[in-house]
């Protein structure tokens, strides 16, 4: 994470202005790079002081499933990165019931606390928001 | 107004790297302040000067280097995806600059607006 | 919001979840290959004649035009080029894109 150290120092000129961002993930992890790469730039942004919440629907709810075992791949498992979020003052993660039940998974299943939202209670928190990020 | 574009495509694959430009053209054209243009994933490879599409089909690196040069528009490529996918200060097109995801950050945070494009 | 969708409703969910968390006061414009969605006769005709009674769908013309559909367009869907691209994204507040 040297990236996150560089950033920190950046903090002395970053703005006063607190944004509210949400970072949408919508694809599943492992069959493309979004969700290890849309993670990088959620811990970047907590160098930056900002008001920061994860969504997770559609497929983007697979990212939060337990027992991600990567060896027979030979990728890098990150999905221990999400546990470490709350570390970075991340801890607004939402995630869509309609998505996890087309999906048949259980909020036990997944491998950090979040708050399961129904659509359209996802529909006002994005609306809440300054910035979305989608990938 | 001043528009923040975040680029997650390469060039040709997909279209996001012609919508974004037309995109952006369309925006200074009305007056509006390109505040910067991020390339993520594999938007990167937006920025290689050993691109050489065929004489007949439109150059895409070409066209941000030349918005970087009419209008100075900032062109960052992202370090970190950069050297995953071998786009480095050596084969750096005209007109882009590699910095760290901070710049995207700061994107959202001085820019009115943010636009992603990608798949 | 904008709501900005660039993929054909039969390649991907896209569509589908953009209209299920866009609501009264929002916009969705269709651009690259979700203007797929915006011709007539089409199966995601209905949720998009059935969203136009709550915000306005715009789609974007040159890919309109690019993929032969011009002349095809659903009723009540607006046709922009890139500079009605631009006025969108200064008249929201922020976009959305559901890639």
């Amino acid at each position: 994470m040297t990236q996150v150290a560089e950033e920190i120092d950046r903090e002395a000129d970053a703005e006063a202005v607190v944004k509210k961002f949400m970072f949408v993930n919508r694809k599943a992890p492992h069959g493309t790079i979004y969700a290890l790469e849309g993670l990088e730039v959620v811990l970047i942004s907590a160098a930056f002081d900002q008001d920061v919440s994860l969504a997770f629907l559609d497929d983007g709810v697979y990212q939060l499933l337990k027992g991600q075992e990567t060896k027979a791949l030979q990728v890098k498992n990150f999905s221990p990165t999400y546990r470490a979020l709350e570390g970075y003052d991340v801890e607004k993660l939402y995630v869509e019931r309609e998505s996890l039940e087309a999906r048949g998974i259980k909020e036990e299943q997944l491998l950090v606390p979040v708050q399961v939202v129904s659509a359209k209670e996802m529909t006002e928190l994005m609306e809440a928001q300054d910035v979305i990020v989608g990938f | 107004m001043k528009i923040g574009l975040l680029i997650n495509e390469g060039p040709y694959n997909h279209q996001a790297a012609d919508s974004a430009w037309h995109f952006a053209r369309a925006a200074l054209a009305k007056g509006h302040q390109i505040q910067r243009v991020f390339f993520y994933n594999d938007g990167v490879n937006n920025a290689t000067k050993l691109t050489e599409p065929p004489q007949d089909d439109r150059n895409i690196v070409n066209r941000w280097s030349k918005l970087a040069e009419e209008h100075g528009t900032d062109l960052v490529v992202c370090v970190a995806a950069g050297l995953r996918r071998g786009l480095v200060e050596d084969n750096l097109a005209p007109g882009f600059r590699i910095s760290g995801l901070g710049q995207l950050v700061e994107a959202g945070i001085e820019s009115d607006r943010l636009v992603v494009f990608g798949d | 919001m904008l709501h900005i969708v660039n993929k054909s409703p039969y390649e991907r969910n896209s569509l589908t979840s953009c209209l299920a968390h866009a609501r009264k006061g929002a916009a969705v414009l269709l651009i690259e290959d979700a203007v797929y969605a915006a011709t007539k006769g089409n199966a995601a005709e209905g949720p998009v004649v059935r969203a136009m009674q709550e915000l306005p769908v715009y789609a974007l013309g040159p890919d309109l035009e690019a993929r032969g559909l011009r002349a095809n367009v659903i009723d009540g869907v607006k046709v922009v080029d890139y500079s009605g691209f631009v006025d969108l994204v200064a008249e929201h507040r922020m976009s959305q894109s559901w890639l």
